[in-house]
C-alpha cells in the first residue's frame, strides 16, 4: 500500500506545486492521477520514488517512511515509466532492460532469461531486437522496451508520467490495453498521470483529480461520472462524455 | 644538402624520443587534472564560470612566454624546498616545460568535457536516475560514455597543442623537436627548421588521425576503433621512447647559449667526452643568464661562457682590470661562490664590439667609439635580444656619452644583415663572428676599455668540479682556438654556400686543433 500524506512540494520561494496531497493507494489497485499541466500530478508522482524529495509531508510504502532508507535502493524498488522513455542511446535494448537487475547484482544468466520473459511479456520479437539500439527502434516499440526495463527488477509499484503520451492513436490504445492486462497478471499497484480523461476512464480502478498542487476528488470512473466535486471535475468528466456524442452523431450522418 | 639532412636524422631519436615523452606526459598529467576538474564543474555550476575563465587566461599567453615563465617559478619554489625541506629540483628542462604544457592542454579538454556533459538529454538522465542508479553509476555508465566523443574531440585539441608547443620548451633547456627549428635558425640552416617543423606536424599529425578513429569510435560504439587507436598510439608512444632507455650510467649535460659558436664549441665538447666514454646530453639555445643559472643549479653540467659576461652580470664589476685579472678574479669568484670551475680560456675572445660598415665608417671619419659619439644623435642601432638590458650596454654608453636616435633588436643573424643593408647604422656586434669579415665590416675600438674583455671560457659545475676525468677530457681544448679560427668556423656553419652544420664544423675544428 502507498501513503500520501499531507505531502507539499515547494520549488524555491515561489508558489508550492503540490499542497498537502493525501492519498491512499492499495495493493493491486490502478490509480490515474488526472490534471492539466501544471496541476502538480508529475511532482507528486516524482515524490513517491525520491526523484522529488517533499518539503513537507511523508510518503510511506507499505506503512514504512521511504525516506527511512536511501534513495536509490526506494527507486531500484519501482518501476518508472515516462513520456520521452529515455533508453540509453549508447546500451543495446537487452542493456537497457537489464539495467537495474544490473545494478541490483544479478548474474548474466538470470539477466538474460528475464530480459527474453519481459520482450515476450510487452511482446516485442525478441530475437530480432535484443542487440538493436533504441536509435533503430520504432516510437511503439521504444515505449514497450521502456515499460520492459521498469518491469525488470520484478517491483510492485509501477509509476508511469504520460507513458502513452507521444504515441500515435492506434499503437497507444493497443499499449494501454496491453498495460493494463500485464497490471492485472502481474498483480501490480500503478500510479499513472495523464491529462486525457478518456484514458483515466478505460484504465482506471479510482481516479484522481488534481488542480493547482490540490487533490480535488478521488473516485471510482462510475462514481466520479455520477457525481463530480465542482464545477472543474464536472467540466472535465463531461469532455469524453460530448466527445462520443459528437462522434456518434458524425458517424450517423457519414 | 644531403649531410644536413642526415645530420638532422641522427638527431632524430633522441629528439622525438623527448619529444614524444614530454607531450605524453603532460597531455595525462593535464588529463588527470581536467577531467576531474571538469565533471566537479558539470555537478557544481559555480565552478563552471572560475575554471573555464583561468584555463582561457592561459591559453592567451603565447606558449613561449608560458613555458620561460616556469623557470623563475621553479627555481623561487626549489629554493624554498631546499631550505625547508632540505632537497631541491631541476628549474630547467623537463619538469618546467611539463608544468606549462600542462596548463595548456585544460582548456579543449575542460571545455569539451563540461559543453559534453551539461549538453545530454535530460530525459535519460531522469531515466538514469529512475533505475535506481547512484550519481556515480549514472556518471560513468551514462552520462561519460555519451559525452565520450565530444571529449574525446577535446583531448585531441589539446594533443595538437601541446605536441606543437613542446617545440618552445628547446630555450628552456628540453630537448625537443624545437631543437631542429631553434638550432636551424640560428645558423640560418633552413633544411633543418624544415625538418623541426615537418616531424613535429608529422607527429601531430598521426597522433590527430589516431584520436579521431577513437573519437569514431566512441561515437558510432565500435571497439575495433577504439583498440586500433589506442593500438597505435601506444606502438608510436613505444617507438618513440625506445632509444631514451638505451644508456645507462650518469649523462654530462652539455649546455650551449643561442647562437652559432655556442653550437660549434658544445658538439666539440660533445664529441672529447663521448670519446671519453661519457654519456652525453645537450640543452640547446639556453638564454644567456639562464644557462649560466642552470649550471650553477646543476641542471647543466658544462658550457662555454665569456668572461666580460660573468664579470658584468654577474659579479657586477664596472670596472675594467685587464683581461688577465679580470680572468683570474673570475675564476676566483666562481669558485668561492658557487664552487664552479673555470677550465680555462679557449684561447679567443668574442668580446661585444660595435661594428658599422667600412665604407660607412671611412665617409664619416669614424675610426674609433669616441668618434661615433658625436654621430649617434642622427644614428640607428641594432643590437641581439639582450645587449641593452645589459650592464655593459650601460657601462659603453655612459663612458662615451652615446645618444642613438633609435634602438632595433634583432635575432643575431638578422643584425649583420640590417647593418649590411643599410637598415641600422650600426650594430653590436660579436668580435669572433664570421659574418664581420663577410660583410666587410669595420669593428670600433674602445679606447677608454669601457667593455670588458670576453675570453671564451669552459666552466664546468659544482658537481663535476673535482671529476678528474671530465676535466682530463676537456683540458686539451684550452689555449687551442684562436680568433681567425673561431670566426673561419662561425662562418662555416653562417654562409648561405657551402654551408655545413655546428657538427660537421666541430669535427673541422678538432681536426684543425689537433695539428
Amino acid at each position: 500500500m502507498i501513503q500520501l500524506e499531507n505531502l507539499t512540494k515547494q520549488f524555491g520561494a515561489g508558489a508550492p506545486v503540490v499542497r498537502s496531497v493525501s492519498l491512499r493507494v492499495a495493493d493491486g489497485e490502478f490509480l490515474v492521477l488526472i490534471g492539466e499541466s501544471g496541476s502538480g500530478k508529475t511532482t507528486t508522482l516524482n515524490m513517491i520514488n525520491r526523484l522529488t524529495e517533499p518539503t513537507s509531508g511523508r510518503v510511506l510504502i507499505d506503512g514504512e517512511d521511504a525516506r527511512a532508507g536511501d534513495a536509490v535502493s526506494v527507486r531500484r524498488k519501482m518501476g518508472f515509466v515516462f513520456q520521452e522513455v529515455g533508453l540509453f542511446p549508447h546500451m543495446t535494448v537487452s542493456e537497457n532492460i537489464g539495467i537495474t537487475p544490473r545494478l541490483l547484482g544479478w548474474t548474466a544468466d538470470e539477466i538474460e532469461v528475464r530480459v527474453h520473459e519481459l520482450l515476450a511479456l510487452v511482446q516485442l520479437e525478441s530475437a530480432a531486437i535484443v542487440n538493436r539500439f533504441p536509435a533503430q527502434l520504432s516510437g511503439g516499440q521504444r515505449q514497450r522496451v521502456g515499460l520492459a526495463r521498469a518491469l525488470a527488477a520484478r517491483p510492485k509499484i509501477m509509476l508511469m508520467d504520460e507513458p502513452f503520451g507521444a504515441l500515435d492513436a492506434l499503437i497507444r490504445d493497443e499499449l494501454a490495453a496491453d498495460y493494463r492486462a500485464i497490471h492485472d497478471k502481474l498483480g501490480l499497484t500503478t500510479i499513472l498521470v495523464t491529462h486525457d480523461m478518456t484514458e483515466a476512464f478505460l484504465l482506471a480502478d479510482r481516479i484522481a483529480v488534481m488542480r493547482d498542487g490540490e487533490l480535488l476528488q478521488v473516485a471510482t470512473p462510475k462514481e466520479l461520472a455520477a457525481a463530480p466535486t465542482g464545477d472543474f471535475v464536472k467540466r472535465l468528466i463531461e469532455i469524453p462524455r460530448q466527445r462520443a456524442e459528437k462522434l456518434a452523431k458524425a458517424m450517423q450522418s457519414a | 644538402m644531403s649531410d644536413l639532412f642526415s645530420a638532422g636524422f641522427a638527431n632524430l631519436p633522441d629528439y622525438l624520443g623527448q619529444h614524444v615523452l614530454l607531450s605524453v606526459s603532460a597531455i595525462l598529467l593535464g588529463l588527470a587534472i581536467s577531467l576531474p576538474l571538469a565533471i566537479a564543474a558539470y555537478r557544481l555550476a559555480w565552478l563552471r564560470g572560475p575554471s573555464l575563465a583561468i584555463a582561457s587566461v592561459v591559453q592567451t599567453i603565447p606558449g613561449l612566454a608560458l613555458l620561460a615563465l616556469f623557470y623563475p617559478l621553479l627555481i623561487i619554489i626549489s629554493a624554498f624546498t631546499t631550505d625547508t625541506f632540505g632537497f631541491g629540483f631541476r628549474a630547467l628542462g623537463f619538469l618546467p616545460a611539463l608544468l606549462a604544457l600542462t596548463l595548456y592542454s585544460m582548456l579543449p579538454v575542460l571545455r569539451n568535457t563540461i559543453t559534453g556533459l551539461t549538453g545530454l538529454d535530460p530525459a535519460i538522465i531522469r531515466a538514469a536516475r529512475a533505475t535506481g542508479m547512484t550519481p556515480w553509476q549514472s556518471l560513468t555508465m551514462v552520462e561519460l560514455p555519451l559525452a565520450a566523443p565530444i571529449i574525446m574531440a577535446g583531448i585531441r585539441t589539446a594533443a595538437v597543442w601541446v605536441i606543437g608547443t613542446a617545440t618552445l620548451s628547446t630555450p628552456i633547456g628540453q630537448t625537443s623537436l624545437g631543437n631542429y627549428i631553434f638550432t636551424g635558425l640560428q645558423t640560418e640552416n633552413w633544411v633543418l627548421v624544415l625538418f623541426g617543423c615537418i616531424s613535429a606536424a608529422l607527429l601531430a599529425l598521426v597522433i590527430d588521425r589516431l584520436l579521431a578513429l577513437a573519437e569514431d569510435g566512441f561515437a558510432k560504439r565500435t571497439g575495433w576503433r577504439l583498440w586500433s587507436a589506442f593500438g597505435g598510439i601506444v606502438i608510436i608512444v613505444g617507438i618513440s621512447l625506445f632509444p631514451l632507455f638505451g644508456h645507462a650510467g650518469e649523462t654530462i649535460t652539455i649546455g650551449t647559449k643561442s647562437f652559432d659558436e655556442q653550437y660549434i664549441l658544445g658538439s666539440l665538447m660533445q664529441d672529447r667526452l663521448r670519446a671519453a666514454g661519457f654519456a652525453t646530453a645537450r640543452r640547446d639555445g639556453l638564454g644567456s643568464t639562464v644557462a649560466f643559472h642552470a649550471l650553477t643549479n646543476g641542471d647543466i653540467d658544462v658550457y662555454v661562457d665569456y668572461s666580460g659576461t660573468i664579470w658584468a652580470n654577474e659579479m657586477k664589476r664596472i670596472d675594467q682590470p685587464g683581461r688577465v685579472a679580470v680572468m683570474a678574479q673570475m675564476t676566483a669568484y666562481l669558485q668561492k661562490k658557487y664552487g664552479v670551475l673555470a677550465l680555462g680560456s679557449l684561447g679567443f675572445e668574442n668580446a661585444y664590439a660595435i661594428a658599422m660598415r667600412r665604407a660607412h665608417a671611412d665617409q664619416l671619419h669614424i675610426n674609433t667609439l669616441a668618434d661615433l659619439a658625436a654621430h649617434a644623435g642622427n644614428m640607428t642601432i641594432g643590437g641581439d635580444y639582450e645587449i641593452f638590458s645589459r650592464p655593459e650596454w650601460r657601462a659603453v654608453t655612459k663612458a662615451y656619452g652615446f645618444h642613438f636616435a633609435k634602438q632595433r633588436q634583432y635575432q643575431s643573424d638578422f643584425m649583420y644583415r640590417a647593418v649590411a643593408s643599410g637598415d641600422v647604422d650600426a650594430i653590436t656586434a660579436f668580435s669572433s663572428d664570421g659574418r664581420i669579415a663577410q660583410y666587410d665590416l669595420k669593428l670600433l675600438p674602445d679606447p677608454k676599455s669601457a667593455l670588458p674583455p670576453y675570453d671564451a671560457v669552459v666552466l664546468i659545475s659544482a658537481k663535476h668540479a673535482h671529476d678528474a676525468k671530465l676535466i682530463a677530457a676537456l683540458k686539451p681544448l684550452i689555449g687551442t682556438i684562436d680568433l681567425k679560427t673561431m670566426q673561419q668556423a662561425n662562418l662555416m656553419v653562417d654562409r648561405q654556400k657551402d654551408k655545413r652544420s655546428p657538427e660537421q664544423t666541430a669535427d673541422w675544428l678538432a681536426a684543425k686543433i689537433r695539428r
